[in-house]
């Protein structure tokens, strides 16, 4: 990139989850922008202090001091823009994922057209859907009006009819709806948006403006009745939630101001980059990111020009945990458990974790218990997404995900000690099929950049190419029917140097062929028994791989992975498999 | 860096805002000495409302339907009442159908709010009322010993403290609950049995004061109809010697047991208070408590005990602490056995 085209702004990006606040520098080194380094702060937003602006400012003091250069005034006001000598910054920008899941009711028309699409759109951001009101609901007008009077809903989402369809009943719901905001004490009345017919759009910014706290209309959703559109609905509630957890959190306002209006949630600021990621590094098989946080965890997967944006509230490694058994058996969480302890410690554990989610697992066991919820919970997820993922997105006669990058992000596992333990909780949980480069995002940087890009469309671009993301692995992982021990595929690794190795790979196993880091190498693989390594049934090919401190790794596990029903053949597996990879 | 406060104080002040959960009447003014069980505020719950559409009843258009109402907002009908008619000589009225209230009129049609129950807001400590929050609750000021713990289930209830615990390490068995207990609020250790806490419950106790809990008794305990607050959390754990000692000390006196739930949103912890009348009022914590050395600190591991000790040393930059290995920024902190270990901030609560 010519130096010309860099205008050598500087770039502060805060990201405010639920356990810590991120201060991250971006500036220009050398005519390119890179990621200079970060500074961490507890989230400040809940109680004691209960405003997140202490964490902003005290992550921001401890990247100045981490970086000695000054980046606040005498009186720790954020110097904007920098002054001559250097201190201060020029940009700022601000994500957040902090603050309880929004209280969504869901309004639409069909239960499988318009609210489908309208739940998507929840989908998209940090929402728990509490109430659905449509059509063929079953309860009276007033018992529709009553439930939303006692969730007392944050958010009211609104899809219904196509584009020139009949807006009559839709009215009729939204007069419910209007109804039951009215009925609502003004201070705690919902935030709406309505993604709906839209000859029914400024109808219902007139009538809805006064009975809801902010009202924003998006094109509709379902625009026909075989067309859905969620991308700039997902816009709009981006904006929308932002607004509303200002109106939570008044401090937020300030900080907004501050950033001169870029605030955005985390999670479509992370959508922005990845959909830039699939297009720049993955266009043929796209991407899927999966950040795990301690009120959320999301999913995003990208193809081109299409997204899929999954927030998944109930599957935060934090204060969710309490709620996690409604979703899950005990017997299910304790499968990948590599250690003879009870279940009941799972889940003591669990419940402990939910009321402490910042603190760290520091001891091994308490460690393997860490990395077990890890696992279960990045499943739980992986098989939602699989049901929400669009057409071109599910890998065609399979039910698994089949991605060209995963990218990896969230505390738990970028403090897991080594790489090896990293990328065996990403394979025992998504259990991608196919041949798939794994990254981490180690500084947790996706959402902070796509927060950047809205004020600096270059930086982002510039600072994923500079290696501020790390590279894990690739991974092959072969789909077949043959029992275990079978020879599946033959692979020949052809190393730059010349030197060659080759490796019978038997179904059931997990094999890790040595790469250096750095070093490119073509990958022969030969199917056997119609094995698919991701290039059809029976296929052969060769596949460009690059080296890492793990190697390239053959994972002939099976899909999905079927574990032991006993308990000690269980967990020697377990063990097996995490010394194959340590080794 | 910011540290996570843990309040175990013998002596001082207080602000806690009490509000209902939705609009309802204050019932006291500022300046007032409330105790523990006086009721601040009240409000209507779980209200139902009808919808009657009087146009349609009636067979006139909307607009006419609103000329033709006799009532309005805020009026009380009862069942059988006219709340429109159509004049001339073969009028038509449109009557109650329940006793309720009007809440909305308009567009043809009238609500009615019927039913609900009333929901009674108690102070939960005895102090001063310093602030009225419109429609909502107050804020009371209050001065004595305050203890905060790990998990609460949601709800307020002040009583005389029993105690059922002689070591920290104990376990509460039903068979100690006896009838002399009635009505007291109870300092016990861990609680492994369902049948403890329906006992418990049977016993009209005020409250549970637990070292811990099983987690596989959460829900139940989340049910309960009476407070219970984790001073550690779930899972067998000693309680601490500082919350044993305080709260020992103060048996037989009134406390105010405030077991909320610590959520993002409530953004409130679950404490005991107990008020003490002076002349002069102590110090409020501070607002802020930074993590220096010197500071005394609660360590809480996730599935051991948790450890007290004092921060020696704040590396400044992150560590790898055996031996799981993670990676995080730590302290150096003494044990009270002499002990120095290394532990991450982010499990360190800050005692004061």
């Amino acid at each position: 990139m010519p130096a010309s085209l860099v205008d050598g702004n500087s770039l502060l990006a805060v990201e405010i989850g639920s356990i810590n606040t991120r201060a991250a520098l971006f500036d220009v080194v050398e005519g390119q922008y890179r990621f200079i380094g970060q500074g961490t702060s507890p989230t400040t937003a809940s109680a004691p202090l209960g405003n997140a602006a202490y964490g902003v400012q005290s992550a921001i003091q401890a990247l100045q001091e981490t970086l000695a250069r000054p980046l606040t005034n005498a009186d720790g006001h954020l110097i904007l823009p920098s002054d001559p000598d250097g201190s201060g910054v020029d940009q700022f920008s601000v994500t957040f994922s902090f603050g309880a899941a929004f209280k969504t009711v869901l309004v639409g028309l069909l239960p499988d057209v318009s609210l489908k699409s309208v739940e998507a759109l929840a989908a998209s951001t940090y929402a728990r859907v509490i109430d659905a009101v449509h059509m063929n609901d079953t309860r009276r007008p007033e018992e529709q009006v009553d439930a939303i009077l006692r969730h007392g809903p944050d958010l009211i989402l609104v899809a219904g009819g196509t584009n020139g369809g009949a807006t009559r009943t839709l009215q009729k719901t939204l007069e419910l709806i209007g109804l039951a905001c009215y009925l609502l004490p003004q201070e705690t009345r919902p935030a709406l948006l309505f993604a709906g017919n839209e000859a029914l759009a400024q109808n219902v910014r007139g009538s809805m403006k006064n009975f809801t706290s902010l009202t924003a209309l998006a094109p509709n959703i379902r625009p026909l009745a075989t067309v859905e559109d969620l991308t700039p609905a997902q816009a709009q509630l981006a904006q929308l939630t932002s607004a509303l957890r200002e109106r939570q959190m008044p401090e937020m306002s300030e900080i907004r101001s501050l950033a001169g209006g870029f605030l955005m949630p985390s999670a479509f600021a992370r959508g922005r980059m990845l959909r830039y990621l699939a297009q720049a590094i993955a266009a043929e098989g796209g991407a899927l990111s999966v950040d795990m946080g301690a009120s959320s965890l999301t999913m995003t997967a990208a193809l081109g020009e299409e997204l899929s944006l999954n927030v998944f509230p109930q599957f935060g490694i934090g204060e969710p945990l309490a709620g996690l058994m409604r979703h899950t058996s005990l017997e299910d969480l304790a499968r990948w458990l590599p250690l003879d302890l009870p279940a009941e410690t799972l889940r003591d554990y669990l419940y402990q974790k939910s009321i402490f989610p910042a603190a760290l697992p520091v001891s091994a066991e308490e460690l393997a218990l860490e990395h077990t919820l890890a696992r279960h919970l990045l499943q739980l997820a992986s098989r939602a997404l699989l049901n929400r993922l669009p057409a071109p997105m599910r890998s065609s006669g399979s039910n698994h995900l089949s991605f060209e990058l995963i990218l990896a992000s969230g505390s738990t596992l970028t403090n897991t000690p080594t790489l090896g333990q990293r990328l065996m909780i990403l394979l025992d949980s998504l259990q991608p099929v196919g041949v798939t480069s794994l990254a981490l995002d180690q500084n947790n940087l996706l959402a902070m950049l796509g927060g950047a890009a809205e004020q600096n469309s270059l930086l982002p671009v510039q600072v994923v190419h500079s290696g501020a993301l790390a590279y894990l692995a690739t991974v092959i992982s072969p789909v077949s029917n043959q029992p275990y021990g079978t020879p599946i595929v033959r692979a020949k690794l052809i190393r730059s140097d010349g030197t060659e190795s080759e490796t019978e790979v038997k179904m059931g196993g997990l094999h890790v062929l040595p790469l250096e880091s750095g070093q490119a190498a073509q990958l022969e693989l030969r199917p056997l028994q119609k094995a698919d390594v991701g290039l059809g049934p029976g296929k052969a090919g060769s596949v460009n791989v690059l080296g890492s401190s793990i190697g390239v790794v053959i994972d002939a596990r099976g899909r999905p992975i079927h574990l032991p029903t006993d308990p000690e053949k269980r967990r020697e597996l377990l063990q097996r498999w995490r010394s194959r990879m340590e080794s | 860096m910011i540290a996570t406060p843990l309040r175990i104080l013998p002596l001082t002040t207080i602000v806690r805002n009490r509000l209902l959960p939705l609009d309802g009447e204050v019932k006291v003014r500022a300046g007032q000495k409330v105790s523990a069980s006086d009721v601040v505020a009240e409000a209507r719950l779980n209200t139902k409302h009808l919808i009657l559409d009087v146009s349609a009843e009636l067979e006139i258009p909307p607009a006419r339907a609103d000329a033709a109402l006799k009532v309005k907002r805020g009026q009380k009908v009862s069942k059988g009442d006219a709340v429109a008619e159509t004049g001339g000589m073969f009028g038509r009225e449109a009557l109650a159908p329940v006793d309720g209230l009007v809440v909305v009129t308009g567009g043809g049609k009238i609500v009615l709010e019927r039913g609900g129950a009333t929901l009674s807001l108690p102070a939960g400590i005895s102090g001063t009322v310093t602030q009225i929050i419109e429609n909502r609750g107050v804020s009371i000021r209050a001065s004595g010993a305050l203890i905060q713990g790990a998990w609460g289930n949601g709800k307020v209830d002040a009583g005389i403290l029993a105690s059922l615990i002689n070591q920290p390490d104990d376990t509460l068995e039903t068979n100690q609950l006896d009838v002399s207990l009635r009505g007291s609020i109870l300092l016990a250790g861990h609680v492994s049995s369902l049948k403890t806490l329906q006992a418990a419950a049977e016993l009209l106790v005020r409250g549970l004061i637990l070292s811990s809990l099983d987690a596989n008794l959460a829900s139940a305990a989340a049910q309960a109809p009476y407070p219970i607050l984790l001073l550690e959390g779930f899972g067998r754990r000693p309680m601490s010697a500082a919350a044993f000692k305080l709260l020992s000390t103060n048996l037989k006196r009134e406390v105010s047991l405030l077991a909320e739930a610590r959520s993002a949103r409530a953004n409130a912890r679950p404490e005991v208070f107990i008020s003490v009348t002076l002349n002069q009022e102590p110090p409020e914590p501070r607002d802020v408590e930074m993590f220096a050395a010197g500071q005394a600190v609660k360590i809480n591991w996730l599935a051991r005990p948790a450890q007290f000790g004092v921060i020696t040393q704040i590396f400044p930059l992150e560590k790898h602490l055996p031996p799981a290995g993670v990676i995080a920024l730590a302290a150096a902190i003494r044990l009270e056995n002499g002990e120095t270990i290394t532990a991450p901030l982010s499990n360190l609560e800050a005692l004061g």
